[in-house]
């Protein structure tokens, strides 16, 4: 009953850091254009977390314990929670009448902004932990910071997200650590897993102007500052489990600008068709 | 007539009888820092909850829980709020709610440990045969918010209410 009751749904623009920020350096302050660039912004976020979540469900039911069936589901669960939030408030900001259920379920694939890595089929399960390992490494980095930003519902989202991604990066070392330090065929299989995704990590860091401009408002958080902590965390990690940095320099590119992937289609169809097949069913 | 503290307290009253549908013996209340509340002139209730995880799917029950107790109690217009900050902490649960959990065959979350991200139960005592003697099976449980655990002594399976 103490605790201070603060408005997230109805949030305006969380103009104080953004415009004090503005005005020192002279440039026009909150506008349209800031309310644009922040709706985009919570939906790159959205979508990383929407679309790794249904990847993570992929398992349920076949992941190799019943206990890790359970676990992928929660932390998929976690991810969709997030992605509910990030996407209604992208819409709210928008301000053209969309719900989150429309930006899930009848955006087109172009219309995605996730990055790539989030897409990738789960492969074997070392696949998909290590896409796991890198996936949580980032997103722990950028809600430990996203938390203090000057907007106050992305603020609560990554203050109430980075307790559970902490448990996801948590859940994804020990794997990593145990396939990688195992037998010879769990840690080839490893060190395979961490391979095919490597060429989707260099994409989580890129920064872009619009990115770069709500991070000077103190709104984002420009990725590319989150590199070298992550490259702390993963190369621990691997150095403990007996794994070698994959070397590979291809990156893959795109995702924020609506270019993905081949198998992104199959997913977005498995992830509408309900929803298209009956518009406005509810029960 | 009454007046809007003696509102506002009978208004808590009932809100906080909800039960956790996924834990029927824990009231929201019990969970602590349970939200706020504010009742209006007009008798007007608006609630606010905050969810235990991101994705809790309990959320939509309690809401729909809330607003049915307050309507079969006499408040006409209710709305409840979700917040996600400050974000919820175990360490809020009251020492109410660690009983009722520990009866029900769940074993309270333990205090979080300060310096690392991910709070880890240093001693988990099986809430059948009160061992200290048990493991983890899973950091990931039955809900999100629970880990599975197994005691050592007693054989018994059993759940964790795990730190957050």
């Amino acid at each position: 009953m103490s605790h201070p009751t603060t408005s997230l749904a109805g949030a305006p623009f969380a103009s104080g850091g953004l415009v004090s920020a503005h005005d020192s350096a002279g440039t026009p302050t909150s506008g349209p254009a800031d309310r644009a660039s922040l709706a985009v912004y919570a939906l790159r976020l959205g979508d990383d977390a929407l679309v790794l979540a249904q990847r993570l469900g992929e398992w349920v039911a076949s992941a190799p314990q019943i206990e890790e069936d359970i676990a992928l589901g929660n932390i998929g669960l976690d991810l969709l929670g997030q992605a509910r939030t990030l996407l209604a408030y992208a819409g709210e900001t928008e301000g053209a009448g969309r719900s989150e259920d429309d930006l899930a379920y009848v955006r087109e694939e172009r219309a995605f902004v996730n990055v790539q890595l989030v897409e990738q089929p789960n492969g074997d399960f070392a696949v998909s932990m290590a896409r796991q390992l890198y996936f949580s490494t980032y997103q722990f980095a950028l809600y430990e910071r996203l938390q203090h930003s000057a907007d106050a519902t992305l603020g609560g989202v990554a203050e109430k997200a980075v307790k559970e991604v902490a448990y996801h990066r948590d859940h994804a070392t020990q794997w990593v650590l145990r396939l990688g330090d195992g037998t010879d065929e769990s840690h080839r299989r490893m060190q395979d897993g961490l391979a095919r995704m490597w060429p989707f990590v260099a994409e989580l860091f890129e920064a872009d102007d619009l990115v770069r401009a709500l991070a000077t408002g103190g709104v984002a958080v420009d990725p590319s500052t989150l590199r070298a902590e992550w490259d702390a965390y993963v190369d621990a990690v691997l150095a403990e489990a007996t794994l070698a940095r994959p070397t590979s320099t291809w990156t893959a590119r795109g995702g924020r600008r609506g270019i993905h992937s081949q198998p992104f289609g199959f997913l977005l169809a498995e992830l509408q068709h309900l929803h298209r097949s009956h518009p406005g069913a509810s029960w | 007539m009454v007046t809007a503290t003696a509102a506002r307290e009978r208004a808590y009253s009932v809100a906080a009888t909800v039960a956790d549908p996924e834990i029927p013996v824990l009231g929201i209340a019990d969970l602590g820092g349970g939200g706020g509340g504010q009742v209006d002139e007009s008798d007007r209730v608006t609630v606010t909850i905050t969810p235990t995880y991101s994705g809790c799917p309990a959320m939509d029950a309690i809401r729909t829980d809330v607003e049915k107790a307050l309507h079969d109690n006499g408040f006409s217009e209710v709305s409840v709020r979700t917040v996600l900050s400050p974000a919820w902490t175990t360490d809020w649960m009251t020492d109410t709610g660690r009983r009722a959990l520990a009866d029900y065959g769940i074993a309270p979350p333990s205090p979080r440990r300060e310096g690392g991200p991910v709070a880890l139960a240093l001693s988990v005592r099986c809430p059948q045969c009160g061992s200290p003697d048990t493991r983890e099976v899973s950091r990931f449980g039955s809900t999100a918010c629970k880990s599975l655990w197994v005691c050592t002594d007693c054989r018994e399976p059993f759940d964790h209410f795990k730190s957050l």
